[in-house]
């Protein structure tokens, strides 16, 4: 085995946020409105992706509640960032009831708050779902979405019913996004490098072994899926922000279908895989949308399909779980160390 | 024998599975600082003892002592964190993981650090990191798998697969540890080496063994004491001698073979 | 709330309950099989529908003919399903064949979004299913009498293949133990392939029924009967042919009855499934009739 490089490597990991930085910075101001919606829409696709990828990926416990919490942290914090004026305006069914009418946050705390609020309601979830395995626990987690779906359309006094919240404050910019992203890399990095990162690895490979290994697996399990629920809550809240409009049927098992695709494309266990598999499909998405809108290519013109861009996609999952399970990178993760490696081999192969 | 109480003690256990009674009255003392083995027939239930020894079955009837503490119905990982490490017959490693990571994961139960404090980068958190890596190194260096420290730990060969399950299972601290069936695939030579292995642990880690076996020359070359058990049913205890001449056992293993050849 | 008005929900549940039972017998088989949550199962319910209703407007064939003939349609677009996204991962972890099978729910519906259109299409039916019987002051449909008869029919006819003949004697021998099965000579794909066949054609003629009952049809209609209909299984015990009729009983009655007897309910209904299958695997994992499994260390 070879000795990691510490400081080399933390140079190199400071140069490549540095780079992306400036990156995001020239983009900032030289590319059009699209592209920038696109590039924070990899970000918060990555954090969803991310937090999603420590549930299922790296715990083994398969869920499929990941819209429920991005609900949550969705609408927590944009009551908190919408001035009162304007709650006043759109909740025409209803007034919107005391406290919620009058509490104001900024964004960084709105969006906090939209993770914790999440990450309570996945403890509140975990404790008696996580009983189950397997594709019980699926079923059961995506139940749990659906009924918050149900009851965010029914408790207008608090969400405005079916109409949802719109004007939302677009303080979700670039810098927000990726600085959020970045944190939860971070977060994610440190945890899953640590020993309680193996620990809970060895649940997911093995429950019963890590059970006689002294390690109390549930509540492992559950801290697991409560983390993952905070980030997701964050994502939630971030996307709020960023589209300035959401209503609970948004939410709905779609949002956690393309969660888990891009889990799966990227790799199932693999913290590198679930960044990538964001870029490559939220652009791929990004890309499919030509499919359905309609083209004029000279004289010929061709009417859009709707519905074909979920068509090609989801035929994508089925080849990817059919031929190539792992995903791009399997469980294996990024390091310099791998990096530098093969660019000396490639060297000295020319 | 001594004051000290035994290391471990069952008193009276008794298993039922619907209308089969896997283990009934299972009564025994072990001492501490020694070697032990559980055998019998096929399905005579020694499994399912270590299983009620390490909190994975409740048994219907009768208690278990951890040095005189009651530590019956207590779930699997509480009996880990009181000092009992197992293996399993049908070896359960981390397969996905290194053999070091294997190794820290047993380390776990005795780390005081919180799961929150790596991402905050709390420095007492990230020196007892640092520690348990080295003693899991040292405690592969011991086993001699240190070289293996970096390998996907299902890329080992099988002995190197056994040793590494009896690694993690120290690495949790234990007073008593629990093999089963540690000789079963090995060859000759390995099970002799196996043999001096569980010999050299318990003086090093100063630890009492409980091993289940079929080799009976692996039995009767380290265990002190032996209890045989047919059908549930404790037959017989004695030192190897005694069971080795045991009508009784000899009858019980004669007996399998009958129905196995007919 | 009048006797009447109580029988006439009774039927309305009556009728729903055999719909969602039928739908959940596919679930439970396939499920007592290959330990598989068909989650495609709900949207061949929703091709059932669409190719009795668009293949009636559009080849003009007679009534009977074009139902047979979409339940047969259905029965293989299940076997192509098995075989295509199911059978490769017969060997891999239980939940990549579920990520298939999602994915494959996914394809289908937005595949019918393509090809007929988002637009929901009223369904034509034929005056005799819809003219009221008024029996006293009880005014039902003619179809509240004629689904649960014909989803009895199709029970016992299911019933009968499952316990009296060769191939449902393997069927139900894989389900206990797919290997010694194997090795026992019999052709355990093509029985998975009957077994997605049977479960397809059932939920296919629940889903002409529901374009009756309920006469819309739109490429996602299977989704939330689907999603109900497995909850059903679960409630009856999976693995169960008579639990996931009688789950699929109780959870129509307990939507329907809901609604009726707590009207500020209504905008709940979709969730009572959920939260009644979350109580379920809560306190009786194994549903009503269902075995206990007991995992061995
Ligand atoms: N969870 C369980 N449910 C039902 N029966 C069980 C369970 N666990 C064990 N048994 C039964 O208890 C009996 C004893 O099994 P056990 O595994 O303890 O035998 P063993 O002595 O370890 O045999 P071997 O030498 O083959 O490992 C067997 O008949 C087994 O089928
Ligand atoms: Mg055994």
């Amino acid at each position: 085995m070879k000795t990691p490089n510490k400081s080399r490597d933390l140079t190199l990991t400071t140069a490549a946020v540095g780079l992306l930085l400036v990156f995001l910075w020239w983009a900032n101001g030289h590319l059009d409105n699209y592209k920038i919606q696109v590039l924070n829409l990899i970000a918060i696709n990555s954090i969803l992706a991310l937090s999603l990828n420590l549930i299922y990926g790296f715990t083994g416990m398969f869920s499929l509640g990941h819209a429920g919490f991005m609900a949550i942290g969705a609408y927590v914090s944009s009551l908190l960032i919408l001035p009162p004026v304007q709650k006043e305006m759109i909740y025409i069914l209803q007034p919107l009831i005391w406290p919620f009418s009058v509490l104001q946050a900024p964004f960084f705390i709105a969006v906090l708050a939209g993770g914790f609020a999440a990450a309570l309601l996945g403890l509140i979830i975990a404790i008696p779902v996580l009983r189950l395995g397997g594709d019980y626990l699926g079923i059961a987690t995506l139940g749990f979405a659906e009924i918050i779906r149900v009851v965010f359309t029914n408790l207008t006094p608090i969400t405005n019913g079916a109409l949802g919240l719109k004007g939302i404050p677009n303080y979700a910019n670039i810098w927000w996004n990726y600085g959020w992203c970045l944190l939860t890399l971070f977060f994610l990095i440190r945890l899953i490098n640590s020993n309680f990162g193996n620990v809970l690895k060895a649940i997911r490979d093995d429950e019963v072994a890590a059970r006689a290994m002294g390690i109390n697996t549930f509540k492992y399990r559950v801290v697991s899926f409560s983390i993952g629920a905070f980030f997701a809550g964050i994502g939630g809240a971030l996307m709020a922000s960023l589209i300035t409009t959401i209503d609970p049927k948004m939410f709905s098992f779609l949002l956690t279908f393309n969660v888990l695709m891009i889990v799966v494309a990227g790799g199932l266990g693999s913290l590198t895989g679930s960044i990538i598999g964001s870029a490559v499909i939220t652009v791929l998405l990004e890309w499919l949308r030509f499919v359905e809108n309609p083209i004029d290519i000279g004289s010929f013109h061709l009417d859009g399909i709707p519905g074909m861009r979920m068509v090609i996609f989801s035929l994508l999952l089925i080849l990817i779980i059919l031929f190539r399970r792992e995903g791009i990178m399997g469980m294996r993760e990024f390091s310099w160390d791998s990096l530098i490696n093969r660019f000396s081999r490639g060297g000295e192969a020319r | 024998m001594s004051a000290n109480p035994p290391v471990l003690e069952t008193r009276e256990v008794t298993i039922r599975f619907g209308g089969l009674t896997a283990v009934s009255n299972f009564n025994i003392s072990v001492p501490k600082g020694s070697i032990v083995g559980l055998i019998g027939p096929n399905g005579a239930g020694k499994t399912t003892c270590f299983n009620i020894i390490t909190g994975f079955y409740k048994p219907t009837q009768g208690d278990v002592f951890l040095e005189g503490k009651r530590i019956t119905g207590l779930p699997p990982h509480k009996v880990c964190e009181e000092g009992i490490a197992r293996t399993f017959q049908n070896i359960r490693l981390f397969y996905n993981e290194t053999v070091l990571q294997n190794v820290m994961i047993g380390g776990f139960v005795r780390q005081k650090s919180h799961w929150w404090m790596p991402p905050l980068l709390i420095p007492s958190c990230t020196r007892e990191e640092r520690e348990l890596r080295d003693r899991a190194m040292a405690l592969l260096d011991s086993v001699g798998l240190g070289k293996l420290a970096g390998e996907i730990s299902s890329s080992l060969p099988y002995g190197a697969q056994r040793r590494l399950e009896i690694a993690r299972a120290l690495a949790t601290k234990p007073k008593f540890l629990l093999l089963d069936e540690p000789a079963a695939g090995m060859n000759p030579q390995e099970s002799q080496e196996l043999m001096d292995f569980i010999k050299r642990i318990r003086t090093d880690f100063d630890l009492t063994i409980l091993l289940i076996e079929h080799d009976m020359k692996v039995v009767m070359g380290v265990c002190e004491h032996i209890w045989v058990l047919d059908y549930g049913i404790l037959i017989a205890e004695g030192n190897p001698e005694q069971i080795r001449t045991n009508p009784k056992v000899i009858e019980a293993y004669l007996g399998e073979e009958a129905t196995q050849n007919a | 709330m009048s006797l009447d008005m109580f029988i006439q929900h009774l039927f309305n549940a009556l009728t729903l309950g055999s719909l969602y039972g039928l739908i959940a017998i596919g679930y439970t088989m396939v499920y007592g099989i290959l330990r598989l949550i068909n989650f495609a199962h709900g949207d061949i319910f929703m091709l059932g529908a669409y190719f009795v209703f668009f293949g009636v407007t559009l080849t003009k064939l007679p009534w009977g003919i074009a139902v047979i003939l979409a339940v047969a349609l259905s029965a293989l677009c299940g076997i192509v399903i098995d075989r295509i996204a199911y059978r490769p991962l017969r060997d891999a972890p239980r939940i990549s064949a579920l990520i298939s099978a999602i994915g494959v729910s996914f394809f289908i519906e937005n595949l019918g979004l393509v090809v007929f259109t988002g637009l929901p299409k009223p369904v034509y039916r034929p005056d005799w299913l819809v003219e009221i019987i008024t029996l006293g002051n009880i005014r039902i449909l003619p179809l509240a009498l004629i689904v649960p008869a014909i989803a009895f029919a199709l029970v016992m006819g299911l019933l009968w293949i499952v316990y009296k003949t060769k191939p449902g004697l393997a069927m139900r021998s894989i389900s206990k133990d797919i290997e010694t099965t194997r090795l026992m000579g019999v052709s355990v794909d093509k029985i998975i392939a009957l077994t997605f066949g049977l479960g397809s054609a059932l939920a296919a003629a629940s889903g002409i029924m529901w374009a009756l009952r309920y006469p819309q049809i739109h490429p996602f209609m299977g989704v939330f009967p689907g999603f109900k209909a497995f909850i059903a299984a679960v409630l009856g015990g999976i693995g169960s042919i008579q639990g996931a009729m009688i789950g699929g009983m109780l959870l129509g009655l307990i939507e329907i009855m809901a609604v009726a007897f707590f009207p500020a309910l209504s905008g709940y209904r979709d969730a009572f499934a959920f939260i009644l299958l979350i109580v379920i695997l809560l306190m009786k994992p194994t549903g009503l009739m269902g075995e206990k499994l007991e995992e061995k260390v």
